[in-house]
């Protein structure tokens, strides 16, 4: 996560199976702050740069559980303790009843954190971010290595995308 | 990975570049004749509507055909249908996605913003029908100083106010969460900067890093898995509105899965009339909706269409089975009674014209499924009539029984909600990418390639 912009060096492709193919070898070349960017979620990218499972689920599954407890919660208090009222004859907390609610603030509330968790981890919402490529949306891929990692070395780099299969090598003074 | 012989999903052997310029064109260009004739046609009937419910609303709902004893009439019928027709995109977006089906691609974002403006269309009427939409807020929690007196949890009608507006906010993330990528896509393209700034705003400062489609996939998939269960149990509890009660004709344990698949019925009927229309209008669609896509949602609504079916007889069944003589009574009125009329509509329009589908050439055809999907439309409007209309006119005592007075305001506000609906989606059509660029690429042949392995 670039918390503040960053330089490094990037390179640019063109065909989607070179930068995965380019994004395992990088990692094997022992960077490890390296990103790819890609116009589309491409397939085993994950792997390639040794990118763990993502942990929002956790998130969506804790929040489910908050939005559940917190409908329970708000309909007992409702119903049983500020406002006893008999409706129907049926009991004070008809547990039943109350189980729609329930379901569906278990939904908002796990379906809300999980974007808000998404926004969390990918810095959004970020008032225009640099540009490496405007194609990068649209049909070339890039790998890019921040001049913080780990042996960084602007001839070395260029020198290895290049090899990888890189159309173009640029460097980029803030990502 | 060997692969079982399909026709391919895009048509036309497109690069990536070219299915980012065919994807954008609409928005690129100036919009045609055709559009600006549909759009002010729409946008008449919507301030028309706009008009209508003024009057409704200052007047009061007795401008509309409401009375003792049909006591819900056009507003919870039209309610329904437009809650109904949100669930096929919901269904197509969400389940379809679980179950791999990569066709869904091709249409989902269309149909997914056809679920959000249906459901605000249908929830404009509700709203009506409590008779002080002034007052609405009254139908949420929130203290107050009458006590504070809360609301009944114990109604389905409250339910249904947590169901729906769960659903909208839902759905309306689960979209826009779809949209944003593909944002940065047209911020990236734009040549002048309002667009860029506009679009770049929605987008949100996406970059399309691989950690961040990690995580954005992760939640893409969560928000599919929880709007699953969410778009069954909004339809679910919209027939408890009726199930719920103890008036024969309502109270029957059928209704939450009998209106889930005739909402599903119903919503692919009209993904079918505007995907048909978006085929005509943007002719560089066909090869991204193509008539495969077409078919696989004309064998839904055949096979949705017999469910429903199912579901009439197996009512009329129960109702013998029953012994109960109000419940036979309801049903053989339905049938013969003064409305039998709307029953018979209702069962050629969603039993009997969709078998049309039985055959290839007919179920292939763009003419013959538009013709169809409009008599889906009329006829699953019909069937919630017959549901709250005809359950209501004969009440228990011959002394009760009145007919719905439907009057000219009842057909404004049902035309009415077309323009709104349409003047949203014209407009959707105009300014947001109406097939999602991102998830088309990964369906595509273009690198697929046997040695190298591209996908």
């Amino acid at each position: 996560m670039a918390k503040r912009a960053i330089g490094g060096v990037a390179g640019i492709f063109l065909e989607e199976h070179v930068v995965l193919s380019a994004a395992a070898k990088v990692r094997d070349s022992g960077f490890v702050k390296f990103d790819a960017i890609t116009p589309y979620p491409v397939h085993g990218m994950e792997e390639a740069c040794g990118i763990k499972r993502s942990a929002i689920p956790y998130i969506s599954f804790l929040a489910g559980c908050l939005g559940c407890s917190l409908a329970l919660w708000m309909m007992y208090y409702m119903s049983v303790t500020d406002w006893p009222l008999n409706v129907g004859g049926k009991p004070l907390f008809s547990l039943p009843a109350f189980i729609p609610i329930m379901f569906e603030l278990t939904v908002l509330f796990s379906a809300l954190f999980s974007v808000g968790a998404l926004f969390a981890a990918c810095g959004m919402p970020k008032i225009d971010p640099p540009v490496i490529d405007k194609d990068l949306t649209s049909h070339k891929y890039a790998i890019f290595i921040p001049e913080n990692d780990v042996g960084y070395n602007v001839d070395r780099i260029e020198k290895l995308l290049k090899e990888l299969g890189a159309a173009e090598v640029k460097k980029v003074a803030e990502y | 990975m060997s692969q079982m012989n399909r026709n391919p999903l895009v048509l036309g052997n497109k690069t990536m570049a070219d299915v980012t310029d065919d994807i954008c064109a609409p928005l690129e260009r100036f919009p045609s004749k055709g559009w600006m004739s549909l759009f002010l046609s729409a946008k008449a009937l919507f301030l028309f509507y706009i008009a209508t419910i003024a009057m409704v609303i200052s007047t009061g709902i007795g401008l509309l055909g409401v009375n003792h004893p049909v006591a819900w009439g056009t507003m919870i019928v039209t309610f329904v249908f437009w809650i109904g027709i949100g669930h096929a995109g919901t269904l197509i977006s969400a389940i379809l996605f679980l179950f791999r089906q990569k066709w869904r691609t091709s249409v989902a974002r269309t149909a997914e913003a056809m679920t959000v403006f249906a459901v605000m269309t249908a929830g404009i009427f509700p709203l009506i029908h409590t008779g002080r939409p002034w007052l609405d807020f009254w139908l949420f929690p929130y203290p107050n100083q009458r006590g504070p007196l809360w609301v009944n949890f114990r109604s389905p009608l409250l339910w249904d106010v947590f169901a729906v507006s769960t659903y909208a906010t839902v759905s309306t993330v689960f979209w826009f969460i779809g949209l944003i990528p593909d944002f940065a896509t047209i911020k990236d393209r734009a040549q002048n900067k309002i667009r860029r700034t506009v679009y770049g705003a929605l987008s949100l400062g996406w970059r399309g890093t691989a950690k961040n489609w990690s995580h954005y996939e992760m939640v893409y998939l969560v928000l599919a898995g929880l709007s699953t269960p969410l778009v069954l149990s909004v339809h679910t509890i919209v027939s408890f509105d009726f199930a719920v009660s103890n008036l024969p004709g309502w109270h029957t344990t059928i209704f939450p899965p009998y209106f889930v698949a005739g909402a599903i019925f119903s919503g692919f009927a009209m993904v079918i009339t505007l995907m048909t229309m978006i085929r005509i209008g943007w002719p560089e669609f066909q090869n991204y909706i193509t008539l495969d896509h077409m078919e696989v949602m004309n064998k839904i609504i055949m096979m949705t269409g017999m469910m429903v079916g199912y579901a009439y007889a197996s009512e009329f069944l129960i109702a013998w089975y029953s012994g109960n003589e109000y419940e036979r009574y309801v049903f053989m009125n339905r049938a013969m009674g003064p409305y039998a009329w709307s029953y018979w509509i209702m069962i050629s329009c969603n039993v009997i014209i969709p078998q049309l589908f039985w055959f290839k050439k007919l179920r292939r055809s763009i003419p013959v499924m538009f013709v169809v999907s409009i008599f889906v439309n009329i006829g699953m409007w019909f069937e919630r009539f017959v549901i709250t209309v005809t359950s209501l006119h004969r009440d228990f005592l011959p002394s009760n029984w009145g007919q719905y007075a439907w009057s000219i305001y009842d057909t404004c506000i049902l035309a009415g909600s077309f323009g709104m609906f349409l003047t949203i989606f014209l407009l959707y059509l105009r300014v947001f990418p109406a097939i999602s660029i991102a998830e088309i690429k990964p369906v595509l042949h273009v690198g697929r390639d046997d040695k190298k392995g591209g996908h």
